[in-house]
Parts: C-alpha cells; structure tokens; sequence
C-alpha cells in the first residue's frame, strides 16, 4: 500500500517538480523565474495521501477513509466558497484550507475528494462494489434512463420550444442553444451510421461541408433562397455519400475509419484548392439569411418587400432573427430525430442494426450488406447536408476552416459518449460537450483539459457510453412485466 | 453413388476448393434429395464446412457445378451467384458452426430481421413503411406471427423479448435454426447444430430436424459428429476424408463401408476423433476392427 502510494507520489513529483515548480514571471526589465515548491510539496503529499485512501477503499476499508476525506472536503469545500463569494481585492478567510493557489485546480481537487467520499459512503452502505456491479448498476440507470426518456424527452422539447421567451433567454445563451442544437442534429445524423449500421466514419464533417458549399454557391450564385436550396443541399451530401460510400463499404472497421478520414480531409482539400469554384481558403461571403416565408429580418427592407416585423407589426429586435434560427435548427433535428425512430421499426432500419452485429449472419439471410450500408451512409449523410446548409446561412460566411478533421471527431465523440444507438444520449453528450464548454468559455484553457479529462472518464467507467441500453424495435409480450433476461 | 428414387434437391458435381497449396475439397460430387435429411459426416477438417460455403456463396468453387433443383424456380447454379443471392433467390438457408446470432437484438428481432426481402418489398423499399401504409403493418404483422410460429416449435417463446446473446446456449442454437427458417428456405444446411448439447437437448433437436422435413417438406443438409443424431435421423450419408469423398449412401451401407471404419479408426488418426465417437464406431461396425 505505501509503496504503491509512494509510487504514485513520486511520479507526481516528477511531473511537477518542473511543470509547477518554476513559473516565468514578468518583470521590468525581463523575466525572472519564480519558484513555487509549496503547491509540488501539496501536491505531492496529496497524491499520496489520496492514493492510500484509494487502495483502502479498493480493500473494503471504507470507514477511516470517509473519516480523514469527508471532512477534508467539507473544509475545502468551505474555503473555496468563502472565495468564491468574497469580495473583489479581498483576501478570504479559511485561505490555509485552499490547497493550490489556482482556484481551477483547487475545484477539481475538490471533486475527487467528492467522488471518494461518496464512494466511501456508499461503500459502508452498500459494501463493495465490484466493476461489473456497477457496469450492471449503470445499465439499470440506462435502461430507466431510457423509459423515463419515454417522458423526459416531451419535457426536454418542450423545454426547448419555449426556451428563447424563457427570462434567461438573451443573445449568448440562444446562440449556444442553436450551436448545441446544430451539434444534436449533426449527432444524430451519424448515429444512423455508426450507431445503428455500426460504420465507424471518421469523415462525417465531409457530408456536413458538402451541404454547407451546395447552399452557399446556389444561393450566391443563383439567388435562391435558404428553403429552396435546403432540399437540393441534402441531395447532394446524399449524393457524395453514395459516391464515398460505393468504393469503401467493402471495408471493414478500422479500415473502414481511416479511409473516410481520408475522404473527409480530401473534400476539405478540394474545396480549399479549387479556387474558380469555391474561392479556396477565402470562403464564400454574402451568402443570405433564411427568410420567414419571404419576410426577410432585417429593420428595413427594399423596396416592395415587406420585413418580418413591419409585417406582423411588431417592434424590430435584432433578437428576432436568431430566434427564427433557432426554430429553424429545431425543428431540423427533430426531423432528423423522427426519421431515425420511425426507420428504426422498419426492414432497413432492422437491417441496419443487423449489420452492425454480424454481416456474415445478414448474407446468409439474403440482406444485400453493400446496399442497405450505403443507404444508411447516404441518409446519415443527408442529415449532415441539411445541417450544413443551415450552419452557412447562419453564419453568412463559410471557408473550409470550418470543416476540419476535429469536427468530425467532435461530433463522434458525442455519438460515442452518448451510448451508440441513443438518441437522448446524444442531446445528453452535446450538451455536455458542445453546451457546457461555451459556458465556461471564462475558464480557457481549463475547458478542452475539462474536455478531456471527461471523456477519458466515461470511457474508464462506461466504455458502452452514458446511455448504451438498447430498446427492441418490436415486442412479442407487451410493454412491461416481461423478464428481459439476465442484464 | 445409390440412384435416389426421390427427387434430387441439390446436385454436386466436381467440386473442388483450393486455398492456394491447400486442397480443402478435391472433386466431390453427391447428390441430396428432396425432404431428406443427408448427413455430411467426416473427421475435423476434412472439409465440410468448406462444402457449405461454397453452397452458400461464401466461397467461390476453384472447379465445380452446383445445381439446385428449386421446386418452384426450376434449375439454379448457384456457384454463380453472389453470397447473399443465394438465400435471397434461390432459398438456401444456413445455421454456422460458431452460433451468429444478432447478439444485442431481441429473439423476436433475430426472426423478424430473417424476412427482410418480403418486408422490403412491402413496405416498398421504406417509402411505404415511412408513411405507414397497411400494407406493411399488415406484412410487419404476418411476419411476427411466422416468428411465432417458430418460437412455438422451439420453445423460445417465452423468451422472445430477450437479448439474443442472453440466451443460454442451447436456446441460441435453436434460435438459428429458427431464423434460418423464416426465410422458408428450400434447401437447410446445418453446420453442427447438436455441438455442445447435452442429450435432452440433442434429442429435442432431432425432432425439430424430422419435423422441418416431414412438415414443412424441405431438404436438409446436416454436418454433424455425433453419430446419434446422424445414424438416428440421416436418409443419406455422404462421407468426407481430407477433401475426397470417400463413401456415399445410406446409413446401414455408409456404416458397413470398410473406407469409412478406416477413415474413423485409422491406425494413426485416432486423435481425431472425440471418443465416444470412435467408441460408437467400433459398437457399430462390430467386431471388424480393435
Ligand atoms: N478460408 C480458408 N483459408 C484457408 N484454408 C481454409 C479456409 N477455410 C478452410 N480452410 C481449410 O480447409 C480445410 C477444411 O476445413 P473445414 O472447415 O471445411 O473442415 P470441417 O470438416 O468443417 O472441420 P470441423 O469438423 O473441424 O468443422 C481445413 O484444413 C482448413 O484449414
Ligand atoms: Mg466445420
């Protein structure tokens, strides 16, 4: 136990001997390196303190555990408040109970201490609590999850329908709305891919830009409006998935990754180099806002055409136009969201999921694997063209920067986190993902650490993702009181 | 080879399968009848799983006529077609040696999943199931009454809300044999399907086999090793040793047949053989070896 402590101890030393312990500070004149071997000693001492109590609770020794941690964490918890509600230029008191001097790092040393003196409790309570019992727990939590879903997803619509007249609502929290909303759509969009049909693509970003460009030349090129470009825009990304898709569904897994990867970036490059066309890394300007049936939201408005708000007669709100926005990516992703459901029920949706299992099984039943993978590549795809041309009339402006392999991997990242498979995992993931980051954008760099160190997390205690637990498509015995089998 | 006064099912003729140096199945030819159950019996690796493949469209014969006398379809060379067209149009279904069930879906889901062409065509290609016509409720519905219809013959239904992989092992066995028929096939091959029963099972299975032909009067294809099931069910053996097929008939001329009792009992071969298989050998062929 000390050894794997003093291990533990040691290690931390070592990564923050040099890390913390010099600081180049500013002065007049140059820099000066300042010295801060206090926070390594704390820090130090803590990694060993904390790993002891780790292996203890690992033994079953929960009781000594919660009486040296929980109080710990009820007195940094004190402090930190206390700091956090002091007044500015003043020093709070309890400052010898804040271990570290960034109040970050001090939060997440609190949270740890949380997490142990919970599982310290729970421990006593419950007795131990092996992986698999809390794997089993979890899925229990899912599968609840899952039916309360049945009920929390008509609150979390309605949430989301009068949330731009809710009091809160003012031009931050709408424009991240409409972000978390767009990341929602683009979610479940490659859920149809890689959660049901269970084809990793690492290139979905490709069929999210194709729609972006489809919108933004027509409408710059031809002049026609959001609502007429949107149907074409997502026949396009279609299109390119068919077109991707035919020569690398063939392919399996990882193979199957890198070669959409591949596509992903070539698309990206295409647009960027192919300047006669897409005005390369330049990007397309100019591109038009939606209209609400023509009334266009602007405070005045040529000539023979009326604006939204003299129309309905109403008083100009710059706010208008980002709340019709938001409707608009709304209403989008819940197409997206209905699709998937109802296609889930039907032979291709089956067949899909089918796939994902076991292709060898679908052949030998007759399902054609290349036609029903392409179909779910080629409609995943369509969902991201429709995104994508909502994501450039939103914005106005659209360059491939915008489309780089880290969208891809974000967006993937929320499907994965969220439980392959599950729609209300994937608003869950892009909120916390998407949603919360811009919330705490005062935070800096501590975000994507944050970021991170969230995802190695879920990854550690629930690798299936937050909500993996799968509702059949079709009962033979009714909804409840039917045994499901050992879970 | 025996003339089969019923009508022949499935006709093998040369069929060779090299996988480069290795000859997994060198010029085999049999013949399996209509509403029979023929037996492909031999020691491990001597190639019978190969023969389904290739059956099945999983590998392509290197050299070889296969020809499937459809009862309704007329004469199918099936080494010409894609895997999945196999069971798609010329009705050849098959369970696999290492059960391939769709382990996070519902037992129900598994059946459901094996009419996938008849409810596609009903539900004209999605568009008719997206907007919800009756005419694919009405084939969803047909379609779970089939599945239950087979849930029923293998006692799985209870158990239909189940995640497949939930099933203990001798359900999911049963299960495949299942989903194979929803897709009323013509022709069954069966790979092992009695593998790792214990003998209530086993025995239970031999009635779902005789069932299946006298009812539903399809031909079967049955690999299998133990010697109960074969001797106790089989209309026709065909015998395969290292690739060759080395003995053809019914089970009284297949169990007299000097080859096979070599092929079994072997002087050096013996390690391939489970021992109560040889045990049951020796019992059968009498006094003939050691
Ligand atoms: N895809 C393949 N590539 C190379 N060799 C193969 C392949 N498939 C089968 N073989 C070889 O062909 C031979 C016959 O294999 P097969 O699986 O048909 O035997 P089997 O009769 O089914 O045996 P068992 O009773 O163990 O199932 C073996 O030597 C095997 O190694
Ligand atoms: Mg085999």
């Amino acid at each position: 136990m000390f050894k794997e402590a003093g291990l533990t101890a040691l290690v931390v030393f070592g990564l923050t001997f040099g890390l913390v312990g010099f600081k180049t500070h500013d002065v007049p004149g140059g820099l000066t390196i300042l010295t801060r071997f206090d926070q390594v000693a704390m820090a130090t001492v803590l990694a060993f303190v904390g790993r002891i109590a780790q292996v203890m609770l690992r033994e079953g020794r929960a009781k000594p555990v919660l009486a040296a941690v929980g109080p710990f964490t009820l007195l940094v918890l004190t402090a930190l408040l206390l700091d956090a509600f002091a007044a500015p230029d003043t020093v709070a008191p309890m400052a010898w109970a804040r271990p570290f001097t960034s109040p970050v790092v001090n939060w997440i040393v609190l949270i740890i201490a949380t997490i142990m003196t919970g599982r310290a409790a729970w421990a006593l309570r419950h007795g131990l609590a092996g992986a698999a019992d809390r794997e089993a727990a979890m899925d229990r939590v899912g599968a609840k999850v899952q039916q309360a879903a049945r009920y929390l997803g008509p609150v979390l619509l309605a949430v989301a329908i009068i949330l731009p007249f809710l009091p809160i609502a003012d031009r931050r929290l709408l424009d991240i709305a409409i972000l978390v909303v767009t990341y929602i759509m683009l979610g479940w969009g490659l859920n149809i891919v890689v959660g049901l049909a269970g084809l990793l693509d690492l290139g979905y970003v490709a069929f999210y830009a194709v729609g972006a460009y489809s919108f933004a030349l027509l409408a710059t090129n031809f002049d026609l409006g959001f609502w007429i470009c949107l149907p074409f825009a997502g026949v396009m990304a279609a299109t390119a998935g068919v077109l991707l898709g035919f020569p690398v569904l063939r392919l399996r897994g990882d193979y199957l990754a890198i070669v959409t990867l591949g596509f992903g970036e070539m698309i990206r490059i295409i647009l960027l180099n192919w300047y006669e066309f897409t005005n390369g890394p330049d990007g397309i300007s100019g591109i038009p806002r939606p209209s609400f049936f023509g009334l266009p939201f602007k405070r005045s408005a040529p000539e023979g055409v009326e604006t939204f708000h003299g129309f309905f007669d109403l008083t100009y709100s710059p706010l208008d136009r980002i709340i019709f926005l938001y409707y608009v990516i709304l209403v989008l992703a819940l197409i997206t969201n209905l699709f998937t459901l109802r296609i889930r029920k039907l032979p291709v949706g089956r067949a899909w999921e089918a796939l994902r299992e076991d292709e060898i099984a679908c052949r030998s039943l007759g399902i054609n694997p290349t036609n029903t993978k392409l179909t779910a590549f080629s409609i995943g795809a369509m969902f991201g063209g429709f995104a994508g041309s909502f994501f450039a009339t939103r914005q106005g402006f659209i360059s491939p920067e915008s489309f780089t392999f880290i969208e891809s991997a974000v967006i993937l990242s929320i499907v994965v986190l969220g439980g392959m498979g599950s729609q209300i995992g994937v608003v869950l993931a892009a909120v916390l993902l998407i949603g919360l980051p811009e919330f705490f954008r005062e935070l800096q760099q501590y975000r994507m650490l944050a970021f991170g160190g969230a995802m190695v997390l879920i990854m550690v205690w629930r690798p299936a993702g937050l909500l993996a637990h799968r509702d059949p498509t079709i009962r033979l015995h009714g909804g409840k009181g039917v045994r499901e089998g050992p879970t | 080879m025996t003339a089969d006064p019923p009508a022949p099912l499935l006709t093998v003729e040369h069929l060779t399968m090299r996988f480069g140096g290795l000859v997994a199945i060198d010029d085999v030819s049999f013949q399996a009848a209509d509403c029979e159950i023929t037996a492909i019996i031999g020691p491990n690796g001597a190639g019978k799983t190969t023969v389904f493949n290739c059956l099945t469209g999983f590998y392509k014969p290197t050299v070889g006529r296969l020809t499937l006398h459809h009862p309704q379809k007329g004469d199918i060379l099936l080494e010409r077609m894609e895997g999945f067209r196999i069971a798609q149009k010329a009705d050849v279904a098959r369970t696999f040696q290492n059960i391939r069930l769709f382990a996070a879906m519902s037992v129900l889901e598994n059946l459901v999943v094996a009419q996938h062409n008849a409810l596609m065509r009903a539900s004209a290609y999605t568009v008719g199931g997206l907007l919800g016509l009756a005419r694919y409720r009405n084939a969803e519905s047909e379609a779970v009454e089939r599945a239950r219809y087979w849930l029923d013959r293998v006692g799985l239904t209870d158990r239909a809300d189940w995640d497949a992989g939930n099933l203990p092992y001798g359900d999911q066995r049963r299960l495949e044999v299942a989903r194979a028929m929803c897709t009323e096939p013509v022709l069954l091959c069966l790979d092992e399907p009695a593998a790792g029963l214990n003998p209530r099972e086993s025995q239970e299975l031999n009635e779902l086999l005789l069932f299946i032909r006298d009812e539903h009067r399809i031909g079967l294809l049955l690999i299998e090793h133990d010697m109960n099931v074969v001797m106790g069910i089989s209309d026709h053996i065909v015998v395969l040793d290292y690739g060759r097929l080395i003995s053809d008939g019914t089970p009284e001329e297949v169990r007299a047949d000097p080859a096979v009792i070599r092929a079994y009992l072997g002087e050096e071969e013996d390690e391939d053989l489970p021992p109560e298989v040889a045990r049951d050998l020796a019992q059968q062929a009498g006094p003939a070896e050691g």
